[in-house]
């Protein structure tokens, strides 16, 4: 789950923004604290706090003093767009790229990911 | 408010006959935080740890622990747990009773989370000291490290002869502990991958000299690994800066102090160049390796081919 790819405190909060996304945290729904992040992930505290701390500065999640972390009503909108102005430059600039080391011309690849998409 | 520092050294030296142990080691830790020494055998570490719980003397420079040098400073010392890999304990005592003294002597004790860390390693309290297993006895030294709750806790390779569940135990409590009573820990360890990810900042010493002081979290993704064709490899990392470099006929796998760019990613990809991570591990020991010997990396590599 956790790699040396990056920061610590990135992979936290993308993995956040993935549950975001997928409905596991819901709009209005309480986010873990950080000592349970921490715990869960066994990363230091700390790091566990960088992470949802960036949420928080990007407006995705937020606080209620005394009771805990929240997801930010619009946030899983928010994300899904954030993502597909990535998806280009994250999956189809490497897809095409294979794709054409290996010979697969564009009709073939669009045949191949209909294929893919049906079953 | 200002935060004191918990441990400031400046310009330590200590030699043990003709052996630099440590060579003008200035570092500020802060209170709080959960601290890496990381190093070789024989790096310093131990020294340095000995010199700032008042168990040795350094040569030249100072040692100070929340201000105070803490050589035959009882408040001072009263602050500290030492945990030592092969720590001593009085002939005859049984395990319960070296918890009682551990009691007595450190005022944040905690009695219960003592009694829950020997009920999940298994300990046998009633059993004298001196007939526990290597494990048991660095269990001994766990439980009192953690239970005491002292403002700063040096462990120093506490782990010989605990297995990987245990180990594991060891960091789960400690992480946990932490989270709810937050406390300056200095963790000694050359398991690096098992503790990389518990750690907020990165001391790696070698020959006694610091060569790393940095914010975990900093180095990671400071270096990546390049694997593909030799001349391709080349073309990409241009002028980076060269931690390692592996070569297996016309590939070549180099690993450079660089932070990439997502179009710097595309392009290696384009190339049809391999990244891949480098581990805290990894690079500490690439450090290590490179402040001994410019060339001794060279070398290596040499001698595989």
């Amino acid at each position: 789950m956790i790699d040396d790819s990056k920061p610590i405190f990135l992979q936290i909060a993308e993995l956040i923004e993935n549950d975001i996304i997928s409905g596991v945290l819901a709009e209005e729904a309480q986010v873990p604290s950080t000592n349970e992040f921490a715990a869960f992930y066994r990363i230091n505290p700390a790091t566990a706090a960088k992470g949802i701390n960036r949420l928080v500065e990007d407006g995705l999640l937020y606080k209620k003093r005394g009771i805990g972390m929240f997801v930010t009503e619009g946030a899983p909108r928010r994300l899904r767009e954030q993502r597909r102005e990535k998806f280009q430059q994250q999956f189809i600039t490497p897809l095409t790229a294979e794709a054409s080391k290996l010979g697969i011309g564009l009709d073939e690849l669009v045949a191949m990911i209909k294929t893919g998409s049906d079953s | 408010m200002p935060r004191t520092t918990a441990i400031a050294t400046r310009e330590l030296s200590k030699t043990y006959k003709d052996v630099r142990a440590l060579d003008n080691v200035s570092l500020e830790l802060e209170p709080d935080r959960i601290y890496g020494l990381l190093g070789r055998n024989g790096a310093g570490k131990t020294t340095l740890m000995s010199i700032l719980t008042g168990q040795n003397y350094a040569d030249q420079g100072t040692a100070e622990i929340f201000g105070h040098a803490p050589f035959e400073h009882d408040p001072t010392l009263s602050r500290i747990c030492f945990i030592r890999e092969s720590q001593k304990y009085p002939d005859d005592f049984k395990v319960h009773q070296a918890f009682k003294s551990a009691a007595l002597f450190f005022e944040n004790w905690d009695e219960e989370l003592a009694q829950d860390l020997v009920e999940a390693f298994a300990l046998p309290t009633r059993r004298r000291i001196k007939k526990l297993s290597r494990g048991q006895l660095s269990a001994v030294g766990v439980i009192i490290g953690m239970a005491s709750r002292a403002d700063i806790t040096f462990f120093d390779e506490p782990y010989l002869g605990l297995d990987a569940v245990a180990r594991q135990i060891f960091y789960d409590r400690l992480v946990e502990d932490f989270a709810e009573y937050p406390r300056t820990i200095v963790l000694s360890s050359h398991l690096i991958d098992e503790v990389a990810n518990l750690l907020e900042h990165v001391i790696v010493i070698d020959k006694g000299r610091i060569v790393i002081d940095s914010d975990a979290e900093e180095l990671r993704g400071t270096a990546v690994t390049v694997t593909g064709e030799d001349a391709k490899v080349q073309e990409f990392i241009g002028s980076a800066q060269i931690i390692h470099r592996d070569a297996l006929g016309a590939l070549a796998s180099v690993t450079i102090k660089a932070k990439l760019d997502s179009e710097q990613r595309e392009q290696a990809k384009l190339m049809g160049l391999d990244l891949s991570p480098v581990s805290l591990q990894q690079l500490v020991v690439r450090s290590a390796l490179s402040s001994t010997t410019e060339t001794g990396i060279d070398e290596r590599t040499e001698a595989r081919k």
